[in-house]
């Protein structure tokens, strides 16, 4: 995983409710078993003038010259819901986001973007409206700043807005860990706690297959 | 001190900690399906690393897998046979249990876990599916992760994360016959909005959740990912023990009893204290149905389509859903006609609910018009149904009787109910296009589904049930 380095880029809005993953990802864009190839999928309902086509929508706002190469999203509440599916995620980053400024994430899809190197921003609903009004007036020239190390936004009129994120999640973000190397070094522990797990639920331990 | 189960739980499988709170938690069980851990498999053998323990590992097809009889590896969702193969080619490579396409035991992970007791209460499961949460109803901590997750579980046995809050929802009161688990799930989301449960875990209790059966307490628990919660789950009761014993993967003889010694500690403490509570008198419930595009846009159904005022969300979102649905506002939603009826699904594909649908149809026609499937959750259920003659009923009243799988929950861009179509359905999910391209669904229990399959729109059971 990439360290995540403080961040200023175009921030495009995706103001409503409850984005499923399944919007952002459709099913049907999941072609392979695979993490990559997904970019060209990403809201393809709604990128896309057809099911399945590639010529773009033009309401959408991706679409718009004015976001061109945004990296920032700003959300609505219960971001990210509906499906586990990590593609979705992957395909985000795959089209170029590295931040989600939303009122409330889902919380299968908050670890995914931890996991991945997306920052997950947790802002109030006024603040993030407010941040998007302020980049609408022209987002090329108005990029928003995601200072991880600082936890928090800087809006292009320059006010700061501090968010919360865990130390651990944090951490991994700014020097791009990978988890399960991470909990390797704690493989003596959880052999010591299997054993002594054994003991007391045995019934837990299965025949090999 | 008094302690939640949670806590109970959580102390169990607590490996290590870290400073800042996250904890290294012991993962008894993963599953996986052929839609999200192919990739997590065949991504753990790229980087060279071993599933620790294969034995506690299991991978079903059932999110992709073709529903139609006489199905094999074929599928009508684009690529999907590569899904199927290379799940197959990995979990053998792996070493862990496969439950294949032809297996006597296939069917969708959440319903074939807690038939095969793969899940058993005080355990913790994890599968790359939002779902997991169904299978705490057994008193289980389980909860839907990402691929990635899944790698770190199946490598390392355990995963990193942050404690969850905890939240206890009460559902005091006897339900009125017709209204059930799925009605339950409905009110709490809708009186608590679709982020309700945001960063805690739900134990379910009270007296209307002590009195449902094993089955309906995993259709309770199936949405709690719905209300935006970790997981949810029941304290395991003598109801849990019954179910579980003598089942493919419960511990046998001694080990059962050493086991039941254990599992009978799994409650709640008298006074342990819970971050949130929140309390429901379900006495007077009716049977709940969604009018919106989110599951907290819900009301029963003897109501009519809510005003902007009271629909209990913002005037933007309400104009979408309004939009989307093809609604007016004060129409009764009694009055909408249904394009199409599907039974099915991880929420109520199991055979009581195949038995109180069933119930309704004997004898009775759908509607003309009224594209009907049913598709059981396991072929198990399928066997079982079949033993006591439910396929025919759901035949002979026109609906199409299906092979197990997830089928048309959602769309894969393959099997889909049609563009603009009305369904009326017992899964889990109304979002935008779930079901289809601009499919309108609406989610409500089997009986609901059943009675308005048969008068040709969104229909009360009770109203039925009591004309026979």
């Amino acid at each position: 995983m990439d360290r995540f380095e403080t961040l200023t880029a175009v921030a495009a809005p995706l103001l409503r409710a409850n984005i499923d993953t399944d919007a952002i990802i459709p099913s049907r864009e999941m072609k392979t078993v695979s993490k990559t190839g997904l970019a060209d999928g990403l809201f393809a309902g709604w990128r896309y003038t057809e099911i399945g086509g590639r010529d773009p929508e033009p309401s959408f706002v991706l679409n718009w010259p004015a976001y061109a190469n945004a990296q920032i999203l700003l959300g609505g509440e219960n971001f990210g819901c509906g499906s586990s599916r990590e593609h979705a995620v992957w395909a985000l980053h795959e089209y170029g986001i590295r931040s989600i400024l939303a009122p409330s994430f889902a919380p299968i899809f908050y670890n995914n973007c931890v996991r991945n190197g997306i920052v997950p921003v947790p802002l109030e609903g006024d603040i993030v409206r407010a941040l998007a009004a302020q980049v609408a007036r022209d987002p090329q020239s108005n990029p928003i700043v995601v200072d991880l190390a600082a936890q928090r936004v800087v809006a292009p009129d320059g006010t700061q807005y501090p968010f919360q994120i865990g130390r651990e999640a944090r951490d991994m973000l700014l020097e791009g860990l990978d988890a399960i190397d991470l909990t390797l070094k704690s493989a003596a522990a959880i052999a010591a706690f299997q054993r002594r797990d054994r003991d007391l639920r045995p019934w837990i331990y299965l025949e090999k297959p | 001190m008094a302690t939640t189960l949670f806590e109970k739980i959580w102390a169990q499988h607590l490996v290590d900690e870290t400073a800042d709170g996250t904890a290294l938690i012991a993962i008894d069980r993963v599953f996986l399906h052929e839609r999200t851990g192919s990739v997590a498999l065949k991504s753990l053998s790229a980087a060279g690393r071993q599933v620790q323990d294969p034995a506690r590992v299991f991978c079903t097809m059932d999110h992709i897998v073709d529903t139609t009889p006489g199905r094999g590896d074929d599928t009508r969702v684009p690529g999907g046979r590569a899904f199927i193969i290379e799940t197959r080619a990995a979990a053998q490579a792996a070493g862990i249990n496969l439950i294949d396409v032809r297996d006597p035991d296939q069917g969708i992970v959440h319903v074939i876990s807690p038939e095969l007791a793969i899940v058993l209460p005080g355990t913790t499961i994890v599968c790359p599916d939002s779902h997991t949460c169904t299978q705490g109803a057994i008193g289980a901590f389980a909860w839907g992760i990402g691929s990635t997750e899944a790698e770190h579980a199946m490598a390392t046995g355990t995963l990193r994360i942050a404690k969850p809050r905890t939240l206890r929802v009460r559902f005091d009161g006897a339900l009125a016959p017709g209204v059930t688990a799925k009605d339950l799930s409905l009110l709490l989301i809708s009186q608590h909005g679709s982020v309700g449960g945001n960063g805690h875990v739900v134990e379910y209790a009270g007296s209307a959740v002590t009195a449902l059966d094993i089955e309906a307490r995993l259709t309770l628990c199936n949405m709690a990912t719905e209300f935006s919660a970790v997981s949810g789950f029941i304290a395991p009761d003598d109801k849990t023990f019954e179910y579980l014993h003598g089942r493919r993967y419960a511990p046998k003889g001694a080990m059962w009893d050493r086991a039941l010694l254990h599992w009978r500690e799994l409650v709640s403490d008298q006074g342990a204290s819970f971050d949130r509570e929140i309390a429901l008198d379900v006495s007077e419930l009716a049977p709940m149905i969604t009018w919106g595009t989110s599951p907290q846009h819900a009301v029963p159904i003897t109501a009519r389509v809510p005003t902007a005022a009271d629909s209990g969300t913002t005037a933007e979102a309400y104009g979408r859903a309004m939009n989307y649905m093809g609604l007016v506002p004060g129409q009764a939603m009694q009055d909408l006609p249904i394009d199409a009826a599907f039974i099915g699904s991880c929420t109520n594909s199991r055979l009581s609910d195949l038995r109180r649908a069933a119930q309704l149809l004997r004898g009775r026609q759908v509607a003309a018009g009224v594209k009907a499937i049913c598709v059981p959750g396991s072929m198990s259920v399928k066997r079982a149904a079949e033993a006591e003659g439910l396929d025919a009923v759901f035949r002979a009243a026109g609906f199409e009787w299906r092979e197990s799988g997830c089928s048309m929950c959602f769309y894969a861009g393959g099997e889909s109910f049609g563009h603009g179509e009305r369904v009326v359905s017992t899964t889990n999910r109304n979002f935008e296009s779930r079901q289809g391209p601009q499919t309108r669904t609406h989610i409500a229990s089997p009986e609901t589904v059943a009675a308005s399959a048969v008068m040709g729109r969104l229909a009360d059971a009770r109203s039925l049930a009591r004309a026979a």
